[in-house]
């Protein structure tokens, strides 16, 4: 099980098992999207901000 | 011996739904490569790495990079799920509108006009309240219901004055008192895979806006509404919305071709993910 430290706040998270390259997670202490860059060793960054064309 | 098929998925993020469709592509054994849009780049004259795809299945968030991988991909002569055609008319409010009046299946009253004062004149002509959209957008991002001749004087020098160039084609939309929910239709194919009510207090009743699902049982005129509005944008795999007219019945509010499903899958226990892989598989086979 994987740790990473949050960059926003420092909060200690684990990633769950199946967590991917390209998965966002929120930060459960200080809320901020995350996005999961690597996974040996798991790694994150500030996940990029919306955009205007985004959507479904 | 027949070669096997490669597909490629075209993502921004891997969302709850590309994590599914991933692992659709794994159980199936199938031999995929998934290509981040913010990664890629094209040799725009070298097609050849990739017309190695059979099929793409394009997933990105942002509609441009997506639109524009899909025409080229098509223009190299690759398949895709869905294709540019019908990316260009889900991804453009204006333009579904267009083909569903063309077809005339039944959707909101709807204007267009391209500078304020005119735009204006147009919002007179339905009355208020009136709803203002961006005709590329999505996630209820930036939908103003205008109430009156004020509203409407500041929203439209708003959008024309702080929003891109984009913003000055503006589309009108007569609002709908819906019964607090609007439906969702999941097309695959000719198929009307599956519904969910999306229930809000808020009128907009988008899921990514809070907006609540519970399973919509599929009635005839539903499964046939969807399915011309499907047909009417090229077909292939959508999320047709659904809106409960209080006079005129089912109308076609929009059409999504790069749905998220994560209410829907487990609300409804049908495997979409499965499904999207089983239609990409099926867009490969054609051309092999």
């Amino acid at each position: 099980m994987s740790t990473v430290t949050c960059i926003e706040c420092a909060a200690e998270i684990t990633l769950a098992d199946n967590t991917e390259v390209g998965e966002i997670i929120v930060c459960p202490d200080c809320g901020v999207d995350l996005e999961v860059t690597a996974l040996e060793p798991a790694a994150i960054q500030l996940a990029p901000m919306e955009q205007e064309d985004w959507g479904e | 011996m027949q070669r096997r098929l490669k597909i490629g998925v075209l993502f921004s993020r891997v969302r709850v739904e590309e994590k599914w469709i991933f692992g659709a592509m794994e159980k199936r054994g199938i031999d995929y490569d998934r290509l981040d849009d913010r990664a890629i780049h094209f040799d725009l004259n070298n097609p050849a790495p990739w017309q190695q795809y059979d099929a793409v299945l394009e997933r990105s968030i942002s509609y441009n990079s997506g639109l524009y991988a899909l025409r080229l991909l098509n223009a190299f002569g690759v398949p895709t799920v869905n294709t540019a055609a019908v990316a260009e008319i889900c991804g453009d409010k204006l333009m579904t509108s267009a083909v569903l009046a063309r077809d005339g299946v039944p959707q909101p009253h709807n204007a267009t006009a391209f500078t304020p004062e005119a735009a204006l004149e147009a919002i007179e002509a339905f009355g208020y309240p009136v709803v203002l959209k961006p005709v590329v957008g999505s996630w209820g991002r930036l939908l103003a219901k205008v109430n009156d001749r004020d509203a409407a004087e500041a929203v439209l020098e708003h959008k024309s004055t702080l929003g891109s160039a984009q913003h000055s084609v503006f589309y009108i939309q007569e609002y709908i008192d819906k019964p607090g929910r609007d439906i969702r239709v999941i097309v695959i194919g000719e198929r009307a895979l599956t519904a969910m009510y999306r229930k809000s207090d808020h009128w907009i009743t988008n899921t990514a806006r809070g907006g609540e699902g519970e399973l919509c049982p599929i009635t005839p005129e539903i499964e046939d509404i969807s399915l011309r509005a499907a047909k009417s944008v090229g077909g292939g795999v959508l999320a047709v919305d659904l809106v409960e007219h209080p006079e005129r019945g089912l109308i076609v509010n929009e059409i999504n071709h790069t749905m998220e499903f994560h209410t829907m899958q487990p609300l409804s226990g049908i495997d979409i993910a499965g499904e999207i892989v089983e239609y990409t598989v099926s867009a490969a086979k054609e051309k092999v």
